[in-house]
C-alpha cells in the first residue's frame, strides 16, 4: 500500500512537471514579444531590454525552463506579466473562489443527477426514466454559456429572483477573510446576512457550472444501476420482502457505487476548469477569469501556474478516488 | 451488417439523431447558397424581430440571423469533424504504437497520454489559441490537442486485450510482421470503440470550440461562428432574445444529433454498455 502510494505520488509529480513543460514550450510559439505585450507598443528600447533581464527573458529556453523548475521546487511560480505580482499570491487569492464555485456545482450535479439516474433506473422504460433521460440528454447538448445568459435574462432580470452577477451585494460589507470562500467566511463571521447573500449568489453559477455534470451522473448512475438491478441477489431482495429502500440503498446503490465513484472524481476535477465560461459571465473573481485575463496578455507565467494548480488537483482527486476504491470494494487491494 | 443497421434504426432516439444530421449536412452544404450575404449589415434594420423578410429577425448590426446561423452551421460542422478526424488518428496512432511495441515505449506514450489527460483541457485550449493567435484553424487544433488522449487509451487497451487472440497468434505464425500485425490486424478491429466514442467527441468538441469562440479565443467577429455570435448578442438579450437563441438552439441541436448518434452506435455495437 504504502509503495503504491509513493509511486501514484511520483505518477501526480511527473504530470505535474509534464503539464509545466507543455505549456512553458507553447508560450515559447507565441508570434509577440509578451515583453511588447506587457509594456505597450511605444515601449522603449531600454525598457524592453530591462523587462525581459527582470523575467528572464533573455535566456536560453531550456535555462530559462530550468531555473523556472528549480523556483518551482519552492513553490516559487515566477511573477505574472500582468499583475506584476508573484503568481502564488494571485492563486491564493483567486483559487477559493473557484474552489467555492466548484464545490457548489458538484454539490448541484449530485444532489440532482444522482436521484434522477436511481429513479430512472427503477421505473426504466416508464415515463420517469424517459423524462429524467429527455432532460439529461438536452442539458448535456446545452452551452452553458447560453444557459448562463438564458437564466440570467429569466430569473434575474425579468422576474428577479435570483442576484446577477459577483459574489456578494455590494451593499454588503463582506465577511473578514478566512477561507476565502465568502459562504463559509460569512458563517465563520457568524454573518447570517451575508451569508445568505452569498448564498444566494452562488445558486445561479453553480446550477450553470453544475448542470451539464449532474447530465453525465444521471445518466452513468442510471446505466450502473440497471446493471446491478437485473442481478440475482437483488431480486432475492426483493423476494426476501425487504423495503424498497433498504433494496434501493443497502443491496442496489452500495453495488453500483464504484462506477458512480469513478465519474464523481473526474467531475470535480473537471468543474475546476470548466469554470471558465460560468466565471466570465457571472463576474466570479476565480482562477477562471484570471487565465481567461492571463491568456489574453499573452502572461504565460500565470496560465502556468493555473493549469499546473488544476492538473495537480485534477491528478490528487484521481488517487483520492482509487484510494477509495480499495475502501468501498474489499477485493480491492493495492501492492 | 444488414442486421445492426436494423437494430439501430429500431432506436428512436438514434434516428432522429440520423435525421438531424441529415438535416443539417444539408443545411451545410446547401445552405450557404440559399440564404443572403452573412455579413451584410443594415443599420436602419437593427434588432427586428422574426418577419417574413428576416424569418428569424436581425442582430444589433442589421444583419440577418438566419443567413449567419445557416453559414454557422458550415462552421461548426467543420470544426467537429475536423478536431475529431485530427484527435483522432494521434490518439490511435500513440494508442496502437503504445499497446503494439509495449514495455518502455507503451510506459513512456502512456506517461505522455497521462499528463494531457490531466490538463486542464479548456485552459490549454485556451493557452494554445492565445499563442499562435485566435482564428479557426487554431481551435480546431487547440482542441484536438486536448483530445487525443481519449482515443490513445481506448486504442491500447483495445490492442492489449485483442494482442493475445488467436487470429493474431495465427498472423505471427504465419511469418506477418510486427508491422502488419499493428495495421491489418489489430487496427481494425480496434476501431470499434473509436468509432463510438468519435460520434460523441463530434458534439464535444463543437461546444469547446464555441465556449473558446464566445470567450474571444476562437473564430473572431464578424465571422458567423455560432459561439461567437451569442457573444456579440448576449447584451440584447432584452430586446432581441432571437439574436443570441437562434445560433444557441443551433449549436443545441448539433450536439444533440451526436449524442443520440453516440447512444445509438453504442447500443449496436457495444451491447453490453447499456
Amino acid at each position: 500500500m504504502a509503495a503504491y502510494l509513493v509511486r501514484r505520488l511520483f505518477l501526480v509529480l511527473f504530470v505535474g512537471v509534464g503539464i509545466t513543460f507543455v505549456t512553458f514550450f507553447i508560450a515559447q510559439v507565441v508570434p509577440t514579444d509578451p515583453a511588447v505585450a506587457a509594456l505597450g507598443e511605444n515601449a522603449r528600447e531600454e525598457q524592453i531590454r530591462e523587462f525581459r533581464e527582470r523575467y528572464g527573458l533573455d535566456r536560453p529556453l531550456l535555462v530559462q525552463y530550468g531555473i523556472y523548475l528549480r523556483r518551482l521546487l519552492a513553490l516559487d511560480l515566477g511573477r505574472s506579466l500582468r499583475t506584476g505580482r508573484p503568481v502564488a499570491e494571485d492563486l491564493k487569492e483567486f483559487f477559493p473562489a473557484t474552489l467555492e464555485l466548484s464545490l457548489a456545482a458538484f454539490l448541484v450535479a449530485v444532489a440532482l443527477g444522482l436521484p434522477a439516474g436511481v429513479w430512472a433506473a427503477l421505473r426504466q422504460n416508464r415515463s420517469p426514466d424517459l423524462l429524467v433521460r429527455l432532460f439529461a440528454l438536452l442539458l448535456g447538448s446545452t452551452p452553458v454559456f447560453f444557459l448562463a445568459i438564458l437564466l440570467l435574462d429569466v430569473l434575474h432580470r425579468q422576474l428577479g429572483l435570483l442576484p446577477g452577477p459577483g459574489r456578494l451585494d455590494p451593499y454588503l460589507i463582506p465577511p473578514p477573510r478566512v477561507t476565502g470562500l465568502v459562504t463559509l467566511d460569512a458563517l465563520l463571521a457568524k454573518d447570517l446576512a451575508a451569508f445568505r447573500d452569498a448564498l444566494h449568489h452562488l445558486l445561479l453559477p453553480a446550477f450553470v457550472l453544475g448542470s451539464a455534470s449532474a447530465a453525465l451522473l444521471a445518466r452513468m448512475t442510471r446505466a450502473a444501476m440497471l446493471e446491478v438491478l437485473s442481478q440475482d441477489y437483488v431480486r432475492t431482495a426483493w423476494a426476501k420482502g425487504l423495503a424498497e429502500r433498504q433494496v434501493v440503498l443497502r443491496h442496489a446503490l452500495k453495488n453500483a457505487a464504484l462506477p458512480i465513484l469513478t465519474l464523481l472524481g473526474g467531475l470535480l476535477g473537471g468543474l475546476l476548469s470548466g469554470a471558465v465560461l460560468t466565471e466570465t459571465i457571472f463576474s466570479w473573481p476565480g482562477l477562471g477569469r484570471y487565465v481567461t485575463q492571463s491568456a489574453t496578455s499573452l502572461d504565460f507565467p500565470a496560465v502556468m501556474g493555473v493549469t499546473l494548480l488544476v492538473g495537480v488537483v485534477y491528478s490528487l482527486l484521481n488517487l483520492l478516488v482509487d484510494l477509495l476504491y480499495a475502501l468501498l470494494d474489499p477485493r480491492i487491494r493495492y501492492a | 451488417m444488414r442486421r445492426l443497421a436494423r437494430r439501430f434504426l429500431r432506436n428512436p432516439g438514434a434516428v432522429v439523431g440520423l435525421f438531424l444530421l441529415l438535416v443539417l449536412a444539408l443545411v451545410a452544404l446547401l445552405g450557404p447558397g440559399l440564404v443572403g450575404d452573412p455579413l451584410e449589415q443594415n443599420l436602419l434594420e437593427r434588432l427586428k424581430p422574426p418577419s417574413p423578410e428576416h424569418p428569424l429577425g436581425t442582430d444589433q448590426l442589421g444583419r440577418d440571423v438566419l443567413a449567419r446561423v445557416v453559414h454557422g452551421a458550415r462552421i461548426s460542422l467543420g470544426v467537429g469533424f475536423g478536431v475529431v478526424l485530427l484527435a483522432s488518428l494521434l490518439g490511435t496512432a500513440v494508442g496502437l504504437l503504445a499497446g503494439g511495441l509495449g514495455g518502455r515505449w507503451d510506459n513512456l506514450l502512456m506517461r505522455l497520454t497521462d499528463v494531457f489527460f490531466a490538463f486542464p483541457s479548456l485552459i490549454l485550449a485556451m493557452a494554445i489559441a492565445a499563442a499562435l493567435g485566435p482564428n479557426l484553424g487554431n481551435t480546431v487544433l487547440a482542441v484536438a490537442l486536448v483530445t487525443w488522449p481519449i482515443y490513445a487509451r481506448l486504442v491500447r487497451a483495445q490492442v492489449l486485450a485483442l494482442r493475445e487472440r488467436e487470429f493474431v497468434e495465427a498472423a505471427r505464425a504465419l511469418g506477418a510482421g510486427q508491422g502488419r500485425i499493428l495495421l491489418r490486424h489489430l487496427l481494425p478491429n480496434a476501431l470499434t470503440p473509436v468509432l463510438v466514442q468519435a460520434s460523441y467527441e463530434v458534439g464535444a468538441a463543437i461546444l469547446t470550440a464555441a465556449g473558446l469562440s464566445f470567450i474571444g479565443f476562437g473564430a473572431q467577429p464578424p465571422t458567423p461562428e455560432w459561439g461567437a455570435m451569442v457573444a456579440e448578442t448576449r447584451n440584447y438579450m432584452a430586446e432581441a432574445p432571437w439574436a443570441a437563441t437562434a445560433p444557441a438552439l443551433g449549436i443545441l441541436l448539433t450536439v444533440l444529433a451526436f449524442n443520440l448518434l453516440g447512444d445509438g452506435l453504442r447500443d449496436v455495437l457495444d451491447p453490453r454498455g447499456r
